[in-house]
């Protein structure tokens, strides 16, 4: 790619709205799943018995909901990254590339 | 020739074997006692054999060039390539191990499986798309990008094949006790047979056929652990309440049955449902936790199946079907522990005199495919863990190949001038070269405990490849200089911070309890911390010429990575 269509792109005002959305999406998304998952090693790691208070009447405990949230969390978020990506960003990716080739 | 290699091995084990780590006993797969000869497994498995030597001839076919070996010419799609990532990320050692962590310690298991699971996000929100656009065969060409190629790759190159030794001896290690386990084979003989196979699948059908050995192995294991889990809950009416209540139970019984009063068994049945001892001190969970999470962004082989899509759409969408895939896979190993402590704790016929599992404590997955399926399902599920350290090391071996000969053969020895026929040839050579080695090493390595491998394998990938990835591909500052010293950095301090912690300084060398200088059960917090101060430390001094033209390349690096204008294979799709 030579530095005029670089300069060309860089300075385009959609580019620009791609990038700062896309990188600040991202990194929300990022910090989102470092708290919930570093939010639950803490929670074993500092405060076990919360974590195997029982439900109602049964055995089962307020922990199993919560682990199995983090991993149907981890796939969730990934998902809604994946699909906000596949409409917005593609859209305008393909509105920068073709006003940077014509 | 193998004597002398054994002995030099036999030094480096002295350095890094270890008997025993609670941390990493759902990547082990242990020792294992022999079994009788298993027909119908090795039946089972013989098909899944003729069935991928059938594929790896069809993909020979349409292996005639580098791209085509190191990226199955970039035209798998993204749901395809998602199955191969699941299928090179969820190794026998998780599935077994796992579900017998989940088995022994309930709740406690599922700190394996998240933590394995929760970095494919962050390889989704900032590497994937960005990977596709800058690379073409390996992760180095995206580190490299910008900078001076031979440091870097040499970097590179070493991070790769330093993670992929540790993962391959981890695996062949595990398929010879895994053989010797369920087939009733030699250990050796299983070692010699996994070899051989890897070899002729990458040789041959290269990233075509490993990609499709992954694609067959991950829905044959999906598909075995969804049986295993239906016929689970089938019997406990779709209830999970139902399921858990019965594993107290039996815990309960069990424990009143070694002589625990009453109150003190309720209390040990009741334990499986809430956390345990898994976690000791905070600082080894997060630093634990970093390693599982940061490392799997920095696993060579599988950054490089981002490269087998035609773009970075496919390589999004990939991640996602990947993630969906391994999250429902931890799942069912969740529902397969639990069934495995009511269908196979209950039944005599599994239980040595000992009261411990026949075969040993990794058989609860296997003991649970013939309680709910008899013994062709257990052939079966045997058959399927063999196949799956297959994929899993063809993947590897295709990875280290090609960082020899991608990186440093083509990159560093010919300046970028090497044709695509002497590359082929190249990486073909360094396929035995490898295949040979890992034999060896397995051979080597058999009656160590490698439990740490896996671990230390991602945390060399989370504090040397992640780091130099990440800001080399978003941090204008960064600069060639900085990249080398902190990737370095990052991969000494986690090798070394992992030979003086307790599992390895006191359990291996013997040195007296409480001497180890690194008390902690991951270097990874440490030694990532190392590695990006590495970087951004040297790169912010680093005033030379080569520096200035490092920054300057970042615009055009940037652009390209936002907008795939440029992108490899790009065109054509």
């Amino acid at each position: 790619m030579d530095a005029d269509l670089t300069e060309r792109i860089a300075r385009n005002p959609k580019y620009q709205e791609l990038k700062a959305r896309r990188s600040s999406f991202g990194w929300m998304l990022t910090i989102l799943m470092l708290v919930v998952y570093y939010g639950f090693i803490m929670l074993i790691a500092f405060n076990k018995p919360f974590l195997s208070q029982r439900l109602g009447e049964g055995v089962t405990t307020i922990g199993m909901p919560i682990g199995f949230g983090v991993i149907i969390f981890t796939v969730v978020i990934t998902g809604i990254y994946v699909r906000r990506a596949n409409r917005e960003f593609d859209a305008l990716t393909e509105e920068v590339v073709r006003e940077a080739l014509k | 020739m193998s004597r002398p290699l054994r002995a030099q091995w036999g030094l480096a084990l002295a350095t890094f074997a270890f008997a025993g780590a609670a941390w990493a006993a759902g990547g082990d797969l242990g020792q294992a006692e022999k079994q009788p000869t298993n027909w119908t497994a090795i039946g089972m498995f013989a098909a899944f054999v003729i069935l991928t030597l059938f594929i790896t001839k069809w993909a020979a076919a349409r292996t005639k060039s580098a791209a085509d070996f190191y990226t199955a010419g970039g035209g798998i799609t993204g749901f395809q390539n998602g199955l191969a990532i699941a299928g090179d990320y969820m190794s026998a050692a998780s599935f077994l191990g796992i579900s017998a962590a989940v088995m022994t310690g309930g709740f406690d298991g599922l700190m394996y499986s998240i933590g394995f699971l929760v970095g494919w996000p962050v390889v989704t929100f900032l590497l994937a798309e960005r990977l596709r656009n800058l690379g073409k065969f390996t992760f180095a060409d995206v580190a490299a990008f910008r900078f001076e190629q031979a440091p870097v790759r040499v970097f590179a190159a070493s991070g790769t094949l330093v993670v992929v030794a540790f993962y391959l001896i981890a695996q062949m290690v595990g398929a010879g006790q895994l053989i010797k386990l369920l087939f009733g084979l030699e250990y050796w003989i299983a070692v010699v047979i996994v070899g051989a196979l890897m070899m002729v699948y990458v040789l041959f059908g290269g990233m075509t056929a490993t990609t499709w050995v992954q694609i067959i192995k991950a829905c044959l294991l999906l598909g075995g652990a969804t049986f295993m889990a239906l016929m689970v809950l089938l019997h406990f009416g779709f209830s999970p309440e139902a399921m858990f209540a019965k594993a107290v139970e039996v815990k309960t019984g069990i424990a009143s049955a070694l002589g625990k009063a009453p109150d003190a068994a309720a209390k040990e049945g009741s334990s499986i449902m809430g956390p345990g001892g898994f976690i000791k001190d905070p600082i080894s969970a997060i630093s634990f936790g970093m390693a599982l999470m940061f490392g799997t962004a920095g696993l060579p082989h599988i950054l490089m199946r981002f490269f087998t899509v035609p773009n970075a759409k496919e390589a999004r969408k990939s991640v996602l079907w990947a993630t969906t895939w391994i999250g429902y896979f931890y799942l069912l190993t969740f529902i397969i522990g639990f069934g495995a402590i009511t269908f196979v704790l209950t039944n005599p016929g599994f239980l040595d005199a000992k009261g411990g599992l026949i075969g040993g404590g990794n058989m609860a997955a296997v003991h649970l495919a013939t309680a709910v399926g008899g013994n062709v399902f257990l052939g079966f599920i045997s058959a399927v863990a063999f196949a799956t350290i297959l994929a899993v090391v063809a993947g590897l071996t295709l990875s280290g190949a090609s960082a020899v000969s991608h990186d440093l053969y083509a990159t560093v020895f010919k300046h970028g001038r090497a044709d695509s026929t002497s590359e082929l040839k190249v990486s073909r050579i360094t396929t035995v070269g490898l295949g040979i080695v890992a034999v060896l090493l397995g051979i080597a390595f058999e009656k160590q405990n490698i439990a740490f491998m896996v671990s230390l394998a991602f945390a060399i990938a989370a504090s040397a490849n992640f780091p130099v990835l990440l800001l080399s591909v978003l941090w204008k500052d960064c600069t060639t200089k900085g990249a080398v010293v902190g990737g370095f950095l990052g991969l000494v301090s986690s090798v070394a911070l992992t030979i003086v912690s307790p599992s390895v300084w006191e359990a291996t060398l013997g040195n007296p309890k409480g001497s180890a200088l690194f008390p902690y059960a991951s270097p990874a917090l440490f030694s990532m911390v190392i590695g990006f101060a590495g970087i951004w430390i040297v790169s912010l001094l680093d005033r030379g010429a080569r520096a200035a033209q490092d920054r300057a390349g970042f615009l055009a690096q940037q652009v390209r990575s936002e907008t795939g204008i440029g992108a490899s294979g790009a065109s054509g799709h």
